[in-house]
């Protein structure tokens, strides 16, 4: 079987967050955070508006056709793509 | 309102809440970071407290939340607090030998919310590790690190490296590969509690910590992506001092099992700190007004070289224990630095051990196990001379 971390993201493929990572608002600092073993990490709000779409259900084309919809105007493909990369690189996402 | 430090703005809310739930523990490792005077606290906290403890912290903003020791197994409520803490909103960290533990507590806890489990080894081998330890552990570790990865949490190995494992570096990551961790932390040895007490016995030699991190980077490097190891250099072989908890009183609130609060898990040995108490004050005015979280806040206190120190805020005058530790005046400047008119004399003592490291009359002087009975000689060892 493929190891997760060497998974590469294709259009179909669905994210949701990892197991072992937490992603949720916190109050205090104002903004999303993943969290982690002895870590965490600040999002951005549009780092946020991606990953609340990662439910494991969308696939990578329909969360950017979602966010198309929400921010017209804007062709968000590429940005969101290279996100979802990074965010798996990261080990905050995993693909079903 | 005017602090001590040199901020005149609130202090950032603490991040990291370390509960130090209780000092019992099975395992009697002559490093642990304990006070040596453990023995002296017996009164911990109770339920509720902790949940109060938690609750304010979450209040203020804390997300981490380490339950730690001694051995938080020990506690029967555990099970109750993660519950509690995962309600709150936290990310629960247990910090465990696995002594205590069984596959079914292991799937309770994951059922109570448990984010993630950290297992230490004392070595790579059972022999090592059952002596280190005190107790024949190993393979129980090995069982629990797997029943860990069975149930779904993310699993950091921790091995404390000292001058006795060191050379076992290899084998210790190849076992971290095969039990699967998804973290491995090379923990250096810190001299504080036991450790300051056995360093001689555990005082790496500066070929031994090459070796290490020769190995530690090609293992980083091969399983980048994969795996991931922590690896520092111990304090005592750096010329310059770390930033020691990213700043006192900065990010880190370590609650001891009798309810102290402090800064950091070594500080409970500094002169002139009341050590506030969580049973008579809230976690916010420990936090913000107490006089202990704001001594070494900023950077008014410092002395020279600090204060005139170009890098002062970089590492902000390392850490305040080692200072007074090895200097008596925890304001001084940390003797890692090699500013610190104390540096050379930890250079020559870190020499003098590499010297004697596997002759006789360094390797045969009696190591200091972790345990009550031992606590209880250096406390009354302590008194007789300070009488």
């Amino acid at each position: 079987m493929l190891k997760e971390s060497d998974r590469k993201l294709t259009p179909d493929a669905r994210p949701a967050i990892s197991g072992t990572h937490r992603f949720q608002w916190e109050e205090v600092q104002n903004c999303h955070v993943i969290l982690y073993p002895e870590g965490m990490v600040k999002l951005s709000a549009s780092a946020a508006e991606i990953l609340k779409r990662c439910d494991g259900m969308k696939s990578a084309r329909a969360i950017v056709d979602d966010l198309n919809k929400q921010y017209p105007g804007a062709d968000l493909e590429k940005d969101v793509f290279k996100f979802l990369e990074t965010a798996h690189e990261n080990g905050w996402i995993q693909y079903k | 309102m005017k602090t001590v430090g040199s901020s005149t703005s609130k202090p950032k809310p603490p991040h990291w809440l370390l509960a130090e739930l209780t000092y019992a523990c099975p395992l009697q490792c002559p490093y642990c970071s304990n006070p040596v005077d453990f023995a002296n606290y017996k009164n911990e906290l109770g339920t509720e407290d902790w949940k109060r403890v938690m609750r304010e912290a979450r209040k203020m903003g804390a997300t981490q939340l380490g339950f730690s020791g001694g051995e938080p197994l020990v506690r029967t409520d555990l099970e109750e607090l993660i519950a509690e803490a995962r309600k709150l909103g936290f990310y629960t960290n247990l910090i465990t030998s696995g002594v205590g533990m069984d596959e079914k507590r292991v799937k309770a806890f994951r059922e109570a919310g448990l984010d993630h489990i950290q297992v230490s080894f004392q070595a790579s081998n059972a022999e090592l590790n059952n002596f280190i330890a005190g107790t024949d552990a190993f393979q129980h570790k090995i069982d629990m690190a797997k029943a860990v990865k069975k149930h779904g949490y993310p699993m950091v190995l921790c091995f404390v490296l000292h001058r006795q494992n060191e050379i076992y570096v290899k084998d210790i990551l190849d076992l971290a590969i095969t039990l699967d961790a998804d973290y491995v932390e090379l923990a250096t040895t810190q001299y504080y509690g036991w450790a300051y007490h056995n360093r001689e016995y555990l005082i790496p030699t500066r070929e031994q910590l090459q070796n290490a991190e020769k190995v530690a980077k090609e293992y980083q490097d091969k399983l980048k992506g994969k795996m991931k190891i922590y690896y520092v250099i111990p304090d005592y072989f750096e010329k310059r001092p770390k930033r020691c908890m990213d700043g006192w009183g900065s990010i880190f609130l370590t609650i001891n099992p009798d309810g102290t609060a402090l800064p950091c898990h070594a500080a409970r040995q500094l002169p002139g700190l009341t050590f506030p108490n969580v049973r008579n004050h809230s976690v916010d005015w420990i936090w913000n007004e107490s006089p202990d979280f704001n001594k070494f806040r900023g950077l008014d206190w410092m002395k020279e070289p600090c204060r005139s120190c170009p890098e002062k805020e970089k590492d902000l005058g390392g850490c305040r224990c080692q200072a007074f530790m090895l200097t008596g005046d925890a304001a001084n400047a940390d003797p890692v630095c090699d500013k610190s008119p104390h540096h050379q004399k930890l250079v020559d003592e870190v020499d003098r051990i590499g010297r004697l490291a596997g002759k006789p009359e360094l390797e045969s002087k009696p190591i200091v196990f972790r345990n009550v009975k031992n606590s209880k000689k250096i406390i009354a060892a302590k008194t007789a001379t300070t009488v």
